[in-house]
């Protein structure tokens, strides 16, 4: 190993001294990111609860105690216990567990797909509405306007109950029609902060295209709270997901879903209370550690609060 | 002031108009028109008939004629028949509409006042037991589905303990009254007592968020210097929390409460139909299910209108309680 020049030693000798008065040096944006999320408690936690469940419902095929859709009329409404079946068993002989772990699958497929789809629209018309302005951002942004301002599960109802099929395609498209506008929003305002900074006008400067500004320059910049937003849509889109479901308008039987299996626990809630319990729970958990977890992004991304 | 009013009176009719199209467009791609539906319910119509009956409805009109008819129409007071009930959707909505006003009114009041008080008591307590213990218990409420909050209360208040302790009330699992009952005071108790849990999870996601904002809210101002000032005065505490820290920190819950109501009527329509709570939110949904368009409309469009008034209501009160704000 060479031996370090003076100058050397004097930088290292000089993030040292910053590094003991607590002062972030020679680190990108992501590693301080990456260090302030690791300091935050509850979205550690979140994160982790959201990774089981979510290797939970990749492995259930193989983890499941037994097959989804087998029925076992011998077996009807059995109670919960550690030995038999875990979480007891539903009017037709199906085990809870297992139903719950594939109701998994559909219910987070359902939560990452339509993340996905809603920043990518979002980011687009956000980025569009916020690059040119003028009349394209005004309708854009009356729309957007127009979607806040009401309820939108009622218009979820509507669109649901017009489209055939109950797959998860079609929940997905659902709540990607109305879902975009945070999004859009969160987009448009940084695009506008940013395409009047510098380095955006050295790029037109040196004859980037404009579709090259957009992807090169201002949408990786604009990404962070992309993520946060993100994040908090997977547990936004399984909260409306179930709540379709629960209403009959969502993911149809005899596909499992956390929110179809409590449309049909509600009918036997004197008889077969645990029915009603896990399904729930399982929700309620996901929507939960997605939470924790956009939280804790928001916290470590949100260069304000840099230290 | 009066030009500020006037410029978001206008958008929130922008919004309503934007929103009424949006509607209309959805209601026509719905398979099944009327006509259709007289068709399919007399066999031995003739094609002739059908064609006659389509012109009169002004079914073959281009869409945006049919919308300005339609929208004709509404503004002249006429928002069409229910499917149905076959009455007039006016009709079915008057009682709809008084019985989802009790229920959203009494949970904006309850959510209100927990929140804001637990809220002030967590940012007085910073990062006390009390505080961390709030902080969760908002994240919980937030992530908590209503629907299934309806159905663990039913289990728990209606099933669970009052069949372990027989001395524990029964809450009624749904419904408005108990049949029978006497008008008059026993009515209106009876009422209340049918209320108790359906507010009760109406209220906990605004109770959630009012807390957490109401806590920042209080925290942002207490670091402000006029705090600082009103304490160097030597004033007690009490006055400084309650006259100078308390006043400003409410002020940004007005406009938050009116932009947290789009979310409480979808909890409404939720809660409704968990308790079969005969109000606009269960209307809606029966009318999606049963493919009665005129009533989802009339019920959406009123329940924007309802958004849109709340927000001017909203900046008008904002203008009064701060008078720093000018709006020209």
């Amino acid at each position: 190993m060479a031996r370090a020049t003076p100058r050397q030693i004097a930088l290292d000798l000089e993030r040292r001294r910053k590094e003991a008065a607590g002062v972030a040096v020679g680190q990108s944006y992501w590693s301080i990111a990456r260090r302030r999320f690791l300091r935050h408690r509850l979205a550690l936690i979140g994160g982790t609860v959201a990774l089981l469940l979510t290797v939970m419902a990749l492995l259930a095929p193989w983890i499941a105690p037994q097959p989804f859709d087998r029925i076992d009329l011998t077996r009807r409404w059995a109670t919960p216990s550690p030995t038999a079946n875990l979480f007891g068993t539903d009017e037709l002989g199906r085990d809870v567990l297992t139903r719950i772990m594939y109701a998994g699958r559909i219910s987070l497929v359902v939560g990452y797909v339509t993340a996905i789809s809603i920043s990518l629209i979002g980011s687009l018309v956000g980025s569009v509405a916020g690059f040119y302005g003028g009349w394209v951002d005004s309708v854009l942004m009356r729309l957007v306007d127009i979607l806040i301002s009401v309820p939108t599960l009622p218009l979820y109802l509507i669109l649901a109950a017009l489209l055939p099929g109950g797959g998860v395609g079609r929940i997905v498209l659902v709540l990607s029609v109305f879902g975009w506008t945070t999004v859009a929003r969160l987009v448009r305002g940084q695009i506008l902060s940013l395409k009047s900074q510098d380095f955006v006008e050295a790029g037109r400067a040196m004859g980037a295209s404009e579709g090259r500004i957009i992807l090169r320059h201002l949408i990786p910049n604009a990404l962070a709270p992309v993520i946060v937003a993100s994040t908090l849509v997977v547990g936004n889109a399984i909260l409306i997901e179930s709540a379709l479901s629960y209403l009959g308008l969502g993911i149809q039987p005899p596909i499992p879903s956390w929110g179809n299996m409590l449309q049909r626990a509600q009918e036997y809630l004197l008889t077969a209370s645990y029915l009603a319990v896990f399904p729930g729970l399982f929700i309620f958990i996901t929507v939960l550690s997605f939470n924790f977890l956009g939280d804790g992004l928001r916290d470590a991304l949100d260069p304000r609060l840099k230290t | 002031m009066q030009r500020f009013l006037v410029r978001r009176a206008m958008h929130g009719g922008i919004i309503l108009i934007g929103l009424s199209i949006l509607l209309f467009t959805l209601l026509v791609m719905t398979p099944g028109d009327p006509v259709e539906l007289i068709a399919a319910t007399t066999p031995d119509i003739k094609p002739e008939d059908v064609a006659a009956l389509r012109a009169y409805y002004g079914l073959d009109d281009p869409i945006y004629i049919r919308y300005f008819k339609w929208a004709r129409s509404v503004l002249s007071g006429d928002l069409g028949y229910s499917r149905t009930y076959g009455t007039p959707v006016t009709r079915l909505m008057g009682e709809r509409l008084r019985n989802t006003l009790m229920l959203l009114a009494t949970s904006v009041a309850v959510a209100l006042t927990v929140g804001i008080t637990v809220g002030i008591y967590s940012a007085l307590h910073q990062y006390s037991a009390t505080d961390y213990t709030v902080t969760v218990l908002a994240f919980a409420g937030l992530a908590m589905p209503v629907f299934w909050q309806g159905i663990v209360f039913i289990l728990i208040f209606s099933i669970w303990l009052p069949g372990m302790f027989p001395w524990f009330p029964r809450f009624p699992a749904g419904g408005m009254m108990t049949p029978g009952i006497d008008p008059g005071w026993p009515m209106f108790w009876n009422r209340i007592w049918h209320m108790i849990l359906p507010v009760a999870v109406l209220a906990t996601s605004g109770m959630a968020s009012w807390t957490r904002y109401m806590r920042s809210s209080m925290l942002e101002v207490v670091r402000q210097d006029y705090v600082r000032t009103a304490r160097a005065k030597g004033n007690a505490e009490k006055v400084v929390i309650n006259r100078h820290a308390l006043r400003n920190a409410l002020i940004p819950i007005i406009t938050l409460v009116a932009l947290s109501l789009p979310g409480i009527l979808n909890g409404a329509v939720l809660t409704e139909t968990v308790f079969s709570w005969p109000g606009m939110g269960l209307l809606l949904f029966q009318a999606v299910l049963g493919h009665d368009y005129n009533v989802a409309m009339a019920v959406l469009l009123f329940v924007a209108l309802m958004t849109v008034m709340a927000n001017l209501l909203a900046d008008i009160a904002y203008a009064i309680v701060d008078p720093r704000i000018r709006y020209d």
